[in-house]
């Protein structure tokens, strides 16, 4: 239970990045951790005690295994999120050039 | 025992790298958030995911330093500090609290329910021959799934090509 | 002017001259043994594209750019794309997508097993591989904002 707790704690402090810091980076830093945690939490459900990772052996027959398919879904998520990643720092490269400033309340004009 | 400090360090790093102000020591304080997780995946015995999220996290890092050349801000407080940093406060305590009532509900760390995945692991070495089972998850049972993350990373790749461009540059004295 | 040098210091170059053959072999074991051993082909494609970065990073732009242009970046892109696309298509010979087409599977725990999981292993790894190059390239391209005051 208090593995979850922490996770939660984890995700909390990446949500307050993203509400409450002006700087364009600190948000993306935020978005980041939030990431993590989701991850971590994915990965923290399929956990079994004393189990092993899921790739048999040649000589071993296996009977305790922790799941498989969160493993699978969060190995997906890891590539995503590294994509997304990139995409938003180039916008912020972009905006950086546009404005001058990596300030988000000194970035009002929408032109179209 | 490893995984709560390992946890707790996680925390530590991720508090510092959302309120220092230098830019460049919050990005190291990141890498040190994605290394720790990397060996939480390792404890937790997904030796897949320990390897990818390594490389990602270096990746992400080079690509993080590449954006914080510029200067960064001071920090100004200026009105309504108090009563913005109160409401997040008060918001967050709250997404807390509904957090916890719903861990409850949640089976027991340790103890997962394992209906479908039963069925990959008996049957698994008899229908596709591969001996990584995470392997033949997602490129036999779970195709579909790849094939739409081929394509979002696709999409990200022709959104960041076309977001750069040489042409339109305003500022030109 | 002798700062405009393009890429690092001496050692880093030396050190980057003797690894990054062996990174991206690294990276092209861990893409061929994806269905036997942890790993697979994202993991693979992103330490493939780590070894050209390592190259464009201490050497500069254009000698990285020499070893592999942006056009064929574009096209190596595509065609892991298609190659993925067309594996899942050629499923239809067996009765739906994506079916698993080639009838014995192989004895466990050798190279060539496993039906499509290894092909499709390599075009996910060209895939990724190449993105993200092309990613990088882009993104090194406006260097010196900060010094145009």
């Amino acid at each position: 239970m208090s593995e979850y707790i922490l996770c939660f704690a984890l995700f909390c402090i990446g949500l307050y990045g993203v509400l409450r810091k002006r700087n364009i980076i600190k948000i993306i830093i935020g978005l980041g951790i939030i990431e993590y945690a989701v991850n971590l939490f994915f990965v923290l459900i399929g956990y079994r005690t004393h189990g092993r990772a899921p790739i048999l052996a040649k000589d071993q027959v296996i009977l305790n295994m922790v799941d498989p398919l969160p493993q699978a879904l969060v190995l997906t998520s890891i590539v995503i999120s590294l994509a997304v990643t990139a995409l938003i720092v180039a916008i912020a490269i972009r905006i950086y050039e546009k404005y001058g400033t990596f300030d988000i309340t000194k970035i009002r004009r929408l032109r179209g | 025992m490893e995984l709560q400090l390992l946890l707790l360090f996680m925390v530590f790093a991720a508090i510092i790298a959302v309120q220092i102000e230098d830019l460049l020591s919050s990005v190291i304080a990141v890498g040190a958030v994605g290394l720790g997780l990397s060996l939480v995946f390792l404890i937790l015995k997904a030796p897949d995911l320990a390897i990818t999220q390594l490389v990602v996290e270096i990746l992400c890092l080079i690509i993080l330093i590449r954006a914080t050349i510029n200067k960064d801000l001071p920090l100004v407080r200026d009105g309504r500090w108090l009563f913005n940093t109160a409401s997040t406060l008060l918001f967050i305590a709250f997404f807390l609290t509904f957090a916890y009532f719903a861990l409850k509900e949640l089976p027991s760390f340790g103890q997962p329910i394992m209906r479908v995945a039963q069925e990959y692991i008996d049957k698994g070495l008899g229908k596709t021959g591969a001996t990584n089972i995470v392997a033949s998850i997602i490129l036999d049972f779970r195709g579909y799934d790849t094939l739409g993350e081929a394509t979002v990373l696709f999409t990200a790749v022709m959104g960041v090509l076309a977001v750069i461009r040489r042409v339109g540059r305003i500022n030109e004295e | 002017m002798k700062n405009k040098e393009a890429g690092m210091t001496l050692i880093v170059k030396t050190i980057t001259r003797l690894t990054v053959g062996l990174i991206l072999l690294y990276g092209i074991y861990i893409v061929l043994h994806g269905h036997i051993s942890p790993g697979g082909g994202f993991a693979g494609g992103v330490i493939i594209a780590l070894s050209f970065i390592h190259l464009m990073l201490a050497f500069g732009r254009e000698v990285a750019l020499r070893k592999l242009s942006q056009a064929r970046t574009s096209i190596l892109e595509s065609l892991g794309a298609l190659m993925f696309l067309s594996i899942a298509l050629l499923g239809f010979l067996g009765g739906y997508f994506f079916f698993n087409f080639f009838l014995q599977k192989g004895e466990p725990f050798a190279l060539f097993s496993a039906g499509i999981i290894p092909l499709c292993n390599i075009a996910i790894s060209l895939k990724v591989g190449a993105g993200l190059f092309a990613i990088f390239a882009v993104l090194v391209l406006f260097k010196g904002l900060g010094e145009k005051e």
